[in-house]
């Protein structure tokens, strides 16, 4: 296989290029796949969204049977392989199941949890037998699944629990003590995947069943969104835990909390996206019907804005979702051709790209976040107002920027993880920083302008990467160890590795497309000149900021020359199109990228 | 027994239609094409009638390779294999109805399933006139069904009621919405549909009684005029009336 053929390395994207043709893109779905969104889509549309208001309040029962429909449907076990009684489908194939349950207010929230963080510690570190006796009632819905991490003093710093584990004098069950926050589906639960210290530091997982004695569930929480989905504190107050109910190997239950986390936040990319893509459509409709003025809002300027960059920033996420998926499907496929057992495979494609899977994380949340924003917006009073959905999508989607991982403990981890595997020779992220120290002290070289499609904004992804690698090449040389401490540049560089990630992922999936024809290929090589513009206009500021933070005199101005250089890109005439983007979905009243 | 669900891919309810330059055919760009939702109501009756005694359902289609897409749908909700009558011709809905009776005889099946009608083309005739050429007997527009041994009671949906009907096999159904509630896909179903067979057919179109000359959208409705806020304005209005407008 020649270099550009084969799928990079979890973070390699920060110095190397991707072929367009590696890429799994929206276009690339297959027949089944399109079948299974679309029970997924009917199912919600029918059985969630009518009962949405009984879902907030809670109404006894109704969470539980809604999770039991969806496991007759098949959606709680289309990651659980075939042995175990589940579906055993593709890693893609869920991407797709978790974009389309985007929409799906608290219910999303209770089956992500329950087939996300819930089941997959089992199936990634369960023993044989704890595997055959939970995994297909998990699947089925028979059995409902909580994670338990977060402790009322340890959140963000999740290995400072403080829920202890001691062996009774048998050796026959562990007694656990301790109090655990904030746990979703913490009020029906029937298992917890629960961690807590053995000998005072031996950080271990546990499956707990909830009729255990001295269990408790403290009182729902007052949310400001997701209502509907259960979320308490839960007490253990000298539980006893079998020993074969000990998840994975004492004292490496960090593999399990931060390994399942990576698939997590992957995950949580996939549904904000599905669901930005959900009130696009909600928004398009609703400034088609509005008038003021004597005309539909959507014929205002300021509203095509707003749909457009819905539009613009969804179709970007939406291509970052799918790649990112179509790497981690295709690295499990080749570990388990190399001998990898299903759950190995799974758990070293994810921490393969988990740096990619916390930027889907960050940048899904803070889409969909701008998404509801500007839903509410286009509203005007109306989306102040229960009796229209932005209000609630509004609320409902704030969670997202908090859980799984703050978005600020996500930017760190980018970039801490990057270091990292640069140390570790996992990446070589030295060699091409040095060239461009070089590159820096030249002249630079005016080749002709490219005229192919997208050409020359594929050769500004490149540029803006040396930027990246520029700063943080100063950076770590400036800071050593110590950059850690420093985490205003963190962020600046997380930001920018981010624009990079996604702008690049846009302009692939239109290159791909492009092979085979679309309807929509124009606006989607519009979309990508907007947004990688855009992108670049943030990546100078966000470099800059960095610089100013770090560097002086000569320094300072080489960089500063640098970034000039490395972000420069001709403007478009971006208003003209992004009306062209916005009419397109008033026109055909949805989102149609 | 074999009972024989006939399933149409039309397109989506929600998709904004253009008529395609040809004035005969909508653009295709862009709008999504789904299972007929009468066909759904008509499929599940059958899958009904399978789960309970046991049957053979058979989905039968016509028209172009895109069709299949909207057959695998059927396969994925439960029926067993589909037959594909293969034309892209123009069919007005007798030859429709010929081509799908000459296959209903072919596989020997004496229970059809029908939606009332497609609501791509709205001709609502396709079920009866299978019917008057296989000289089975007929019920139209059912919202309720129950096959005990060859003899079905069903009941219409008629202005303002219900009329409740009796027969017998052989007989063609054709689906009213409230006739049940159609089941999903399951993932099972959809992987299940991967390996059931669509078994395509070549056939030839018969003579066409009913020649479609163009397609045409509905006329703009033109915006309002206020001519005015009190009784100054009367004079003008009835102006318009008289002469533009010619009502009065
Ligand atoms: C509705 C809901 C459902 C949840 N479900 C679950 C669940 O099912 N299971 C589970 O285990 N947990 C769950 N959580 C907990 C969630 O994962 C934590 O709330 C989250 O990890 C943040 O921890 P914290 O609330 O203690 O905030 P803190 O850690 O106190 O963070 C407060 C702020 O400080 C920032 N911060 C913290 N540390 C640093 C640092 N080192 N550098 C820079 N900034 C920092 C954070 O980004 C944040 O902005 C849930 C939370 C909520 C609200
Ligand atoms: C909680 C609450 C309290 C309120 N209290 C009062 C009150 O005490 N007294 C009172 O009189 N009203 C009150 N209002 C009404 C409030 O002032 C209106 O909701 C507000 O003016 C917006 O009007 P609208 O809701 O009809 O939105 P619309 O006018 O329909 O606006 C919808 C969207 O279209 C945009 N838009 C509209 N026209 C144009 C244009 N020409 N060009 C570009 N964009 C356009 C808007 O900016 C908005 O984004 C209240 C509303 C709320 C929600």
């Amino acid at each position: 296989m020649s270099e550009l053929n084969k799928s990079l390395k979890g973070g390699e994207f920060v110095t190397k290029a991707t072929n367009p043709q590696t890429v799994f893109i929206p276009e690339d779905i297959t027949e089944e796949q399109k079948l299974m969104a679309e029970t997924t889509l009917d199912f919600i549309e029918k059985e969630v969204v009518p009962n949405l208001n009984d879902i907030d309040k809670q109404k006894p029962g109704l969470i539980l049977s809604l999770l039991e429909k969806a496991g007759e449907l098949g959606l709680l076990g289309a990651a659980v392989p075939e042995e175990y009684e589940g579906l055993g489908e593709s890693f893609n194939t869920n991407s797709i199941i978790s974009m389309s349950m985007g929409a799906s207010h608290s219910f999303g929230v209770a089956f992500a949890a329950h087939t996300g963080i819930g089941t997959l510690p089992i199936l990634y570190y369960g023993t044989e037998e704890q595997k055959k006796k939970y995994l297909p009632k998990l699947a089925s819905g028979e059995l409902k699944a909580a994670y338990c991490l977060t402790e009322p003093t340890s959140g963000s710093d999740a290995l400072s629990a403080k829920t202890t584990a001691v062996l009774s004098e048998d050796g026959t069950h562990y007694v656990l003590n301790g109090q655990k926050m904030w746990i979703t589906n913490g009020g029906f639960a029937d298992i917890l995947i629960t961690f807590a210290k053995v000998d005072g530091d031996k950080f271990t997982g546990f499956i707990i069943p909830t009729n255990s004695e001295g269990f408790q569930a403290g009182e729902e929480e007052n949310k400001m969104g997701i209502k509907g989905s259960s979320t308490r504190a839960l007490f253990l107050d000298n539980v006893k835990v079998p020993v074969e109910n000990v998840l994975g190997e004492i004292g490496k239950g960090h593999y399990i909390a931060f390994n399942v986390l990576n698939v997590g936040r992957y995950k949580l990319g996939a549904m904000t996206t599905g669901g930005a893509k959900h009130y696009i459509d909600v928004a398009v409709n609703y400034a088609n019907e509005r008038k003021q003025f004597g005309r539909e809002i959507s014929s205002f300027g300021a509203i095509k804005h707003k749909l457009a960059e819905m539009a613009i920033r969804t179709f970007v996420a939406e291509a970052s979702t799918l790649r990112t998926s179509g790497l981690i499907n295709d690295k499990i496929a080749e570990l388990q051709g190399q001998g990898k057992t299903y759950s190995e495979a799974m758990i070293d494609a994810a921490e393969e790209y988990a740096i990619e899977s916390s930027i889907m994380k960050i940048f899904g949340s803070e889409v969909l976040d701008y998404v509801v924003d500007e839903l509410v917006q286009i509203h005007g009073g109306y989306g102040y107002s229960e009796e229209y959905p932005a209000a609630r999508a509004y609320r409902d989607s704030r969670i997202n920027r908090i859980f799984e991982g703050t978005n600020e403990i996500n930017r760190l981890l980018v970039i801490d993880m990057l270091v990292k595997r640069s140390m570790k020779g996992r990446i070589d992220l030295l060699g091409p920083a040095m060239a461009i120290q070089k590159e820096l002290m030249s002249i630079p070289e005016f080749g002709e302008k490219p005229t192919g499609l997208l050409e020359l904004e594929m050769q500004s992804i490149a540029q803006a990467k040396k930027a990246v690698l520029m700063i943080a090449g100063s950076a770590v040389q400036k800071f050593m160890q110590k950059l850690g401490n420093e985490q205003e540049i963190i962020m600046y560089l997380t930001d920018m590795i981010i624009d990079i990630y996604t702008a690049e992922s846009a302009l692939l999936r239109t290159l791909k497309v492009a092979q085979v024809g679309t309807k929509n290929l124009e606006f989607y090589e519009k979309m990508c000149k907007v947004y990688l513009r855009d992108a670049l206009d943030r990546i100078n500021t966000n470099g800059r900021n960095a610089i100013s933070a770090f560097a002086e005199d000569d320094e300072l101005k080489l960089l500063m020359l640098g970034m000039k250089r490395f972000t420069k890109l001709d403007p478009v005439n971006s208003v003209a199109i992004r009306r062209e983007i916005a009419n397109k979905m008033i026109e055909e009243n949805k989102y149609v990228y | 027994m074999k009972i024989v669900v006939c399933v149409s891919h039309v397109p989506d309810s929600a998709a904004k239609i253009n008529i395609g330059a040809d004035e005969k055919n909508i653009d295709k760009n862009g709008v999504s094409f789904i299972l007929n939702p009468y066909d759904e109501f008509a499929l599940e009756e059958a899958l009904k009638i399978k789960d309970s005694i046991g049957a053979d359902v058979v989905l039968v289609s016509v028209g172009g390779d895109e069709v299949k897409e909207t057959i695998r749908k059927g396969l994925a909700m439960g029926a067993d294999s589909g037959i594909l009558l293969k034309t892209n011709a123009y069919r007005d809905s007798i030859s429709t109805a010929k081509l799908i009776a000459e296959e209903i005889k072919l596989q020997g099946a004496n229970l059809v399933f029908l939606g009332k009608q497609s609501i791509d083309g709205d001709n609502g005739v396709v079920g009866q006139l299978v019917a008057e050429i296989l000289g089975f007997n007929s019920v139209s527009v059912a919202v309720s069904f129950n096959l005990n041994g060859d003899k079905i009671v069903a009941e219409r949906e008629i202005e303002g009621g219900r009329e409740v009907v009796e027969t017998s096999l052989p007989a063609v159904i054709t689906a009213q919405k409230g006739l049940n509630d159609p089941r999903y896909a399951s993932l099972k179903g959809i992987m299940a549909a991967k390996k059931k067979v669509i078994d395509e057919k070549e056939v030839t179109v018969s003579e066409i009684g009913v020649e479609l000359i163009k397609l045409k959208k509905p006329a703009q409705k033109q915006a309002g005029k206020i001519l005015g806020k009190d009784s100054s304005a009367v004079p003008e209005l009835v102006r318009l009336l008289k002469e533009e407008a010619k009502v009065i």
